[in-house]
C-alpha cells in the first residue's frame, strides 16, 4: 500500500481550484494530484502514490547515493587486483569461445 | 524505469553486501517495518544474501492487515446497502470479516468498486448523486495525505452522498510499542520510507534517543534496502542509535509540509486497535470534528457487529515479528492467498503472502515436496 513509484510530470493544470497534472511512468500517462508538491515543474520527478505526488524526487541526491555506491569496494579491488570472481568469470568466457 | 533500475542493480547490490558482510561482526537483529519492504526482501532473497548475523524480522506496516476485525465486518455490512456504491483499494477485498469479505458482497449483488485513487469515489459520488458513495480509507501516513484530500474536496464542494470509513493508522506509536515489549528482540528499524516523505523524520528523534536503537529511513528498491541495512548494521556496531536517512532522494527532515497542513485539518490523533495486536494509544487518525458528516460509522448505523476471529490464525504474531510467517501451522495447508485465514496472506504487503508467493516453507516442506 505504501509503494510509490517515480513519474516525470508533463503537463501542470487546475481543476476545479485543485492542482492536477499529468505523470510519464515509462511511458504510461497518468492523471496525478499535484496539490501536494506546489513547487514542482513540469519535466521533475516525484514520488506517486495512489494517484497523487507525496514528494519531489531530488535527482541531484539519487546520483548521489548511486555514486556513493559505485565508490564503495574500489579501494579493495584496487589492493587486490587478483579478484577470484573477476579470474573465474574471464576463465568461462574462455572456456565458452 | 527511471530511478527505479538504477536502485536494482545487482553489482552495486554486491558491492552493499560486502560492506555489511565486512562490517558485521555478530548477531544483530533488525525490522523492517514497512510490508512493501518486506516484499522486496523477500522476492529480491535479500534475507537469503545476507551474512547469517544480520536477521530481518517483519514488522507490523501492512495497514490492510492490522485493519481491526469490527472495522471491516462494519464495511462489509455498509457494503451491502443497497443504496450504497462501496470503493476501496483491491487489497481489501479479500480481506476475511468474521463471515464473509468484501469479494462476498459483491457476488451476492453488492456495488462494491476498486478504485485506484479515492479522488476516483468522489468522482462517483459526483456522477451518482442518487446514491451512496463510501470510501474505505484505510493506510499509513503515506496514504493519508490522499484520504485526506478526497474527503477536503467532498465538503468543500458539497458532495453530500460521499462519506468514508476511516481506518488510519501511524509509524511511530506501532514502533514505540515494540521497543516497549518485553518481548520483543529487535534491535534496529529500518523505517518505512515514504511515511517518512511525508511525515519527515524528526518524531522518530525521541524514539531513537529513548530506546537508544537505530532507526534508519528506508526506501524499497534492493540497493535502498541494503542501503539501510549497511547504515543500521554501522550504527549497531558502533554502539550508537540515532536517526539517519538512506533514501534522501525522496525524504527531507521536515517531510511534505503542504501535505501535513491538510492532515492537521482533516484529522485527529486516535487510539486504534491493530488486528491481531491490539489497542496502541494514540496510534491512529480519525475524521476531526468538522468532518464528522462524512464519517460513514456516523452516517450508517450498524449495529449487531460479533467479530469472530480465525482460531488458528498466528498473524498478531507475524505482524510483531514473533515468528515468521512458515512456523504457523496453517501457513500453506488451511491458508493461503486464496483461502486466507488471516490479512496477512491476502495483502500484496502481508509477511505471510510473500512467504507463499514466492515459495518460503520451512525447509522440512521444502524437502519432502
Amino acid at each position: 500500500m505504501c509503494l510509490g513509484i517515480p513519474g516525470r510530470v508533463t503537463e501542470i493544470y487546475e481543476v476545479g481550484g485543485t492542482r492536477m497534472g499529468k505523470c510519464d511512468f515509462d511511458g504510461v500517462i497518468k492523471e496525478v494530484c499535484l496539490a501536494y508538491v506546489p513547487e514542482t515543474t513540469v519535466g521533475e520527478y516525484c514520488i506517486v502514490h495512489v494517484g497523487f505526488a507525496i514528494s519531489r524526487l531530488d535527482e541531484e541526491s539519487a546520483t548521489e547515493t548511486l555514486s556513493l555506491m559505485r565508490g564503495m569496494g574500489i579501494l579493495n579491488e584496487e589492493l587486490n587486483l587478483e579478484d577470484p570472481n573477476t579470474s573465474s568469470a574471464s576463465e568461462n568466457r574462455d572456456q565458452g569461445a | 524505469m527511471k530511478y527505479l533500475e538504477e536502485f536494482r542493480d545487482p553489482i552495486l547490490a554486491r558491492r552493499l553486501l560486502d560492506e555489511i558482510t565486512g562490517t558485521v561482526t555478530r548477531p544483530w537483529v533488525m525490522m523492517e517495518v514497512c510490508g512493501g519492504q518486506t516484499h522486496s526482501i523477500i522476492r529480491n532473497g535479500i534475507d537469503r544474501l545476507l551474512p547469517p548475523e544480520v536477521e530481518l524480522v517483519h514488522g507490523p506496516g501492512c495497514p490492510v492487515c492490522v485493519t481491526p476485525l469490527d472495522t471491516i465486518d462494519r464495511a462489509l455490512s455498509i457494503a451491502s446497502r443497497p443504496e450504497v456504491i462501496f470503493c476501496s483499494f483491491g487489497d481489501m477485498l479479500r480481506v476475511p470479516g468474521s463471515a464473509k469479505d468484501l469479494f462476498r458482497v459483491k457476488s451476492e449483488g453488492g456495488d462494491v468498486r476498486i478504485v485506484y485513487s479515492p479522488l476516483d469515489a468522489v468522482d462517483l459520488a459526483r456522477k451518482n448523486p442518487n446514491r451512496e458513495v463510501v470510501f474505505f480509507a484505510i493506510g499509513f501516513e503515506t496514504t493519508a495525505p490522499a484520504n485526506a484530500m478526497a474527503v477536503f474536496l467532498a465538503k468543500q464542494q458539497g458532495i453530500a452522498n460521499f462519506s468514508m470509513i476511516v481506518s488510519h493508522v501511524l509509524v511511530p506509536p506501532a514502533i514505540e510499542a515494540i521497543c516497549s515489549s518485553p518481548t520483543t528482540r529487535v534491535q534496529a528499524f529500518l523505517a518505512a520510507g515514504h511515511v517518512c516523505s511525508v511525515m519527515g523524520y524528526s518524531e522518530y528523534l525521541p524514539l531513537a534517543a529513548r530506546f537508544h536503537i537505530p532507526i534508519v529511513v528506508t526506501g524499497f528498491e534492493p540497493l535502498d534496502v541494503l542501503e539501510g541495512i549497511r547504515k543500521a548494521v554501522l550504527q549497531l556496531e558502533s554502539g550508537r542509535g540515532e536517526v539517519e536517512n538512506a533514501y534522501p532522494r525522496a525524504v527531507t527532515r521536515e517531510g511534505n509540509l503542504e501535505a501535513q497542513k491538510l492532515l492537521k485539518e482533516v484529522f485527529v490523533v486516535s487510539d486504534r486497535n491493530w488486528r491481531g495486536i491490539g489497542t496502541i494509544p494514540n496510534s491512529g487518525w480519525e475524521l476531526a470534528e468538522d468532518y464528522r458528516d462524512f464519517d460513514a460509522s456516523y452516517r450508517f448505523d450498524v449495529t449487531q457487529i460479533k467479530t469472530i476471529e480465525s482460531s488458528v490464525c498466528r498473524s498478531g504474531e507475524v505482524l510483531q515479528g514473533l515468528i515468521k510467517p512458515n512456523e504457523c501451522l496453517a501457513f500453506g495447508k488451511e491458508c493461503t492467498p486464496r483461502n486466507p485465514l488471516g490479512a496477512t496472506m491476502v495483502s500484496s504487503e502481508g509477511a505471510c503472502a510473500a512467504y507463499y508467493n514466492y515459495g518460503r516453507f520451512l525447509d522440512s516442506e521444502t524437502a519432502k515436496g
